[in-house]
């Protein structure tokens, strides 16, 4: 426990990626077995105990500790775990040594709702203060370390220098600790690959295009297709069983019923798709895609009402085909994979399943005025993927590009800067921006924010912008600066949304800084009504 | 006849607390005529007083702070000595802050006065341990007035500083620390740790650490932190005052290791506030159980609190059964802000 929570405590305070990485590799190296691989599925979100309620806590600390002085400490911490830990006294007996982590893991899930308090307050009282942050950390759900399932795998590549994709490859079928994984990682047995069956594949991302290159490449040997506004995802199917997977591996059939169900209900099936989750305008008869936000109204959710698959039914809209009838087809080129999707598709006739057409095209140009002209909802621009490339896992250079749709730029005014993390740390980095709108009382106007970037600026520009902020500060709250609204910053978005969590009522995709306006008044800055214009209907 | 009660002749006004038939103030915010400073930080030891009175290695501080300014006349009182002035008993004893701390026993009138000035209960090898005594009333500060500021054992924070810098050698690690007290403590705590490389000092550093020198503190090797090129301070061990470690003077170091040492660390989420990527729990200051402890052990039955979390101490004192008091005096810092 006590290495768990130093690893945990380290990544609290780490910024950069590549340290991140290192830290959990350094664990994972040097902790034994089960211990590791309990603190690796705690780390992915794999790990859930009948969780104990903050209630309890809070009646296992008052158990110890003056009721009054808790309440001003969890006043000024303002995080339970975080308080807890820190004001828990020092057991007035010999305390038992700190447990370890795999016995935490296997006793909570064989105890009783009784048996928890006392365990964990045999345990608070063995532990120092990370420690026990770290107990109720894991047991009160929710880690909240700032690491993602795919880097903690990243750092298994790492200790057993193997490329990441060959991790993702063998993930979905393996359980917590994962000894069968660490063996393999160090040399002592051979990869643990998943049995056939409906389990999720690593998926096959694109570069980004730059136009550039075009010129470089063949269109003859380029098939395009357009890249939906949806939600990534594989549909595994075999056996009898339908799964539904995220691009990252997790199962998010659950919250898709209408569409797992249709299909499950419509035959048996054997074939793994890969593709884009789309909802369907409701009564548009062929499965035309609503726009992203409507969609985003049915991701991360649990469980899933009637109404909402009513007014915004699920549905697949296919672009390779992966397995079928358990046969391995990623090492077949695009082409033939499409053929057979296509035959595929033709044969089965799935229900709320329809294949993403490709789009003919002569030469770059005919598909740039192709592109230009793709403004239809659920359309975020091209997919270009070489006619004779294999699946292959992660994202390799060269085979698959997407190229979106030009963005939407609108001019705005910087409102406040930020300190930034890691190397940025010691610059104003992040920057909200707002536009002009008639003020509430009627008269001239106001800046309202409009949103949040902190990219797309070269390091010389990052270092002016810093010097600016500096320069021109009216206001300081901790780590935020409020600046004179004299500065214009022209920021890029794919697209703009309506909002209700926004000042402004609205709220900008991937936002980014495209130039610095340094010539440019504040006065001629964009209104939040040219912004509105842009909503997606 | 009964004392009369110390609050009629020890009391809190605008410059700070005033001793009356002593007619002195102990650690005044503005400048008056006598004052009588229990250490050498900012907001105790100011410049501008006309008579200073503190122990020798204060008065060196002030000296090499102020200048001319820290006063006409500058008399240096050993710990222990008593020293009468006017009505009063004046003895200065070890606090165990930073160099030259001292409590002030205050005896007038058949009672004693404590006043504790800034404190800490664990040892440290820059000055000299504090000395509990017995007292009527107990002064004392509560800058962590609460049971959540618990402070781990110093060396185990020196350990996770070694740490980082094993699994991150290319990377300086630069710690913020005040110049005063715990720069040279964490300098002194690496050395104990075994870490003998020349460490890098900011060059606000550098004054104090001669003169802890002088003042016989073996502070081993100490180089000035300016190196022009980038990366030549890989790997090495940079202090810094806690304003400069994320700012634009740690731009020059190699991919900087940020850490701050500092009773606050201690809370994570004010840790993350400051940019801190390590925080380091290393306090000049008494935490919760140091306070509690100490008011159990000087058993004053009544204790005035100077600054800091005032209510918590407080209840805790009333929990003692002792009567508790807040002087609210105004012109004290929070540590490392």
């Amino acid at each position: 426990m006590k290495d768990f929570a130093r690893l945990l405590d380290a990544l609290v305070f780490t910024p950069q990626r590549n340290a991140k990485l290192r830290l959990i590799e350094d664990y994972v190296r040097h902790t034994p077995d089960p211990d590791r691989g309990h603190a690796v599925a705690a780390l992915t979100g794999d790990l859930s105990f009948a969780r104990a309620k903050p209630a309890l806590v809070r009646a296992l600390v008052e158990a110890r500790v003056d009721a009054e002085l808790f309440r001003w400490s969890y006043d000024y911490v303002g995080d339970l775990a975080e308080t807890a830990a820190l004001i828990w006294p020092d057991p007035a007996g010999a305390a038992g040594p700190p447990p370890a982590l795999s016995a935490v893991v296997a006793r909570l899930h064989a105890a009783g709702r009784t048996e928890i308090p006392g365990l964990l307050a045999q345990w608070l009282d063995g532990l120092d203060a990370t420690g026990r942050w770290a107990l109720l950390k894991l047991i009160t759900g929710g880690l909240r370390v700032g690491v993602s399932a795919g880097l903690v795998r990243a750092a298994l590549a790492r200790l057993g220098g193997v490329e990441p994709a060959a991790i993702e490859e063998v993930w979905h079928g393996l359980q917590p600790p994962y000894r069968a994984l660490f063996q393999w990682l160090e040399g002592r047995a051979p990869a643990p690959l998943p049995a056939r069956g409906a389990s999720f594949r690593p998926m096959m991302l694109a570069h980004a295009l730059d136009e550039a290159e075009l010129a470089a490449m063949d269109p003859a040997e380029f098939r395009a297709e357009w890249k939906w506004d949806g939600a990534r995802v594989q549909l595994a199917a075999a056996g009898g069983t339908i799964r539904l997977y995220s691009r990252t591996g997790d199962e998010i059939g659950a919250a898709f019923p209408d569409l797992v169900d249709a299909l499950a209900a419509s035959g048996p099936l054997d074939a793994t798709l890969d593709g884009e989750l789309l909802v369907a305008r409701p009564g548009a008869g062929d499965l035309a895609p609503a726009p992203f936000a409507e969609l985003q109204q049915r991701l991360n959710r649990k469980a899933v009402g009637a109404k909402m698959m009513r007014d915004r039914p699920a549905f697949l809209r296919a672009y390779d085909l992966l397995f079928e009838a358990g046969e391995d087809l990623r090492s077949f080129a695009f082409d033939v994979r499409r053929t057979r999707l296509e035959a595929w598709h033709l044969r089965e006739r799935p229900p709320r399943v329809d294949l993403s057409p490709l789009v003919a095209f002569g030469d770059w140009d005919e598909l740039k005025a192709l592109r230009a002209r793709a403004r239809a909802d659920g359309i975020e621009g091209l997919m270009l993927k070489r006619g004779d490339s294999a699946y292959v896992a992660g994202r390799p250079k060269g085979p698959w590009f997407k190229w979106k749709r030009g963005p939407l730029t609108v001019d705005t005014v910087l409102m406040y800067a930020q300190r930034g993390h890691g190397k940025r740390s010691s610059f104003y980095s992040d920057y909200t921006f707002g536009c002009w709108r008639p003020s509430a009382s009627g008269e001239g106007r106001e800046l309202v924010p409009v949103g949040k970037a902190y990219f797309g600026f070269t390091d010389a520009e990052l270092a002016e912008l810093d010097r600016w902020v500096r320069a021109h500060t009216t206001n300081r709250f901790g780590p935020v600066r409020e600046v004179e609204p004299a500065l214009v910053l022209e920021i890029a978005c794919d697209s703009v949304q309506r909002s209700t969590r926004h000042k402004s009522g609205i709220a900008m995709r991937f936002p980014r800084v495209s130039r610095i306006r340094w010539d440019k008044p504040a006065g001629e800055a964009d209104e939040v009504a040219t912004l509105e214009r842009a909503l997606e209907s | 006849m009964a004392a009369p009660h110390p609050q009629t002749w020890l009391m809190p006004r605008p410059e700070g607390l005033w001793c009356e038939p002593g007619g002195f103030f102990i650690d005044p915010a503005r400048p008056v005529d006598r004052a009588v400073v229990t250490h050498g930080h900012g907001d105790h030891a100011r410049p501008g007083n006309r008579a200073v009175l503190a122990t020798p290695g204060t008065v060196a501080i002030m000296r090499a702070r102020f200048g001319a300014a820290a006063g006409e006349s500058l008399q240096a009182l050993d710990y222990g000595q008593a020293l009468r002035i006017g009505a009063v008993d004046v003895t200065l004893l070890p606090a165990g802050h930073v160099l030259g701390s001292a409590q002030v026993r205050l005896a007038c009138q058949g009672s004693t006065v404590v006043v504790s000035g800034d404190y800490k209960r664990r040892p440290d090898p820059t000055c000299a341990p504090f000395e509990p005594a017995a007292c009527d009333v107990f002064v004392t500060e509560a800058t962590f007035g609460l049971p959540v500021f618990r402070h781990p054992d110093d060396r185990g924070e020196i350990a996770r500083l070694l740490h980082s810098l094993a699994v991150f050698p290319e990377r300086s690690h630069v710690v913020g620390v005040y110049a005063l007290g715990k720069c040279q403590r964490i300098i002194a705590l690496l050395r104990g740790a075994g870490y003998d490389r020349p460490i890098y000092l900011h060059g606000a550093l550098q004054e104090l650490c001669d003169l802890y020198r002088r003042l016989g503190v073996d502070l081993g090797a100490l180089l000035p932190a300016t190196a022009s090129e980038r990366g030549a301070l890989m790997g090495q061990i940079v202090l810094a005052p806690p304003a400069a470690i994320a700012d634009r003077w740690a731009r020059r170091l190699s991919d900087p290791v940020v850490a701050l040492a500092s009773g606050w660390m201690r809370v994570r989420q004010r840790a993350k506030q400051r940019g801190v990527e390590l925080p380091l729990v290393i306090s000049d200051h008494a935490d919760w159980d140091e306070l509690t402890r100490t008011l159990a052990e000087v058993d004053a039955p009544e204790v005035w609190v100077t600054h800091g979390r005032e209510e918590a101490l407080m209840r805790a004192a009333t929990l003692q059964g002792r009567r508790a008091r807040a002087l609210a005096l105004v012109g004290f810092e929070e540590e490392g802000q």
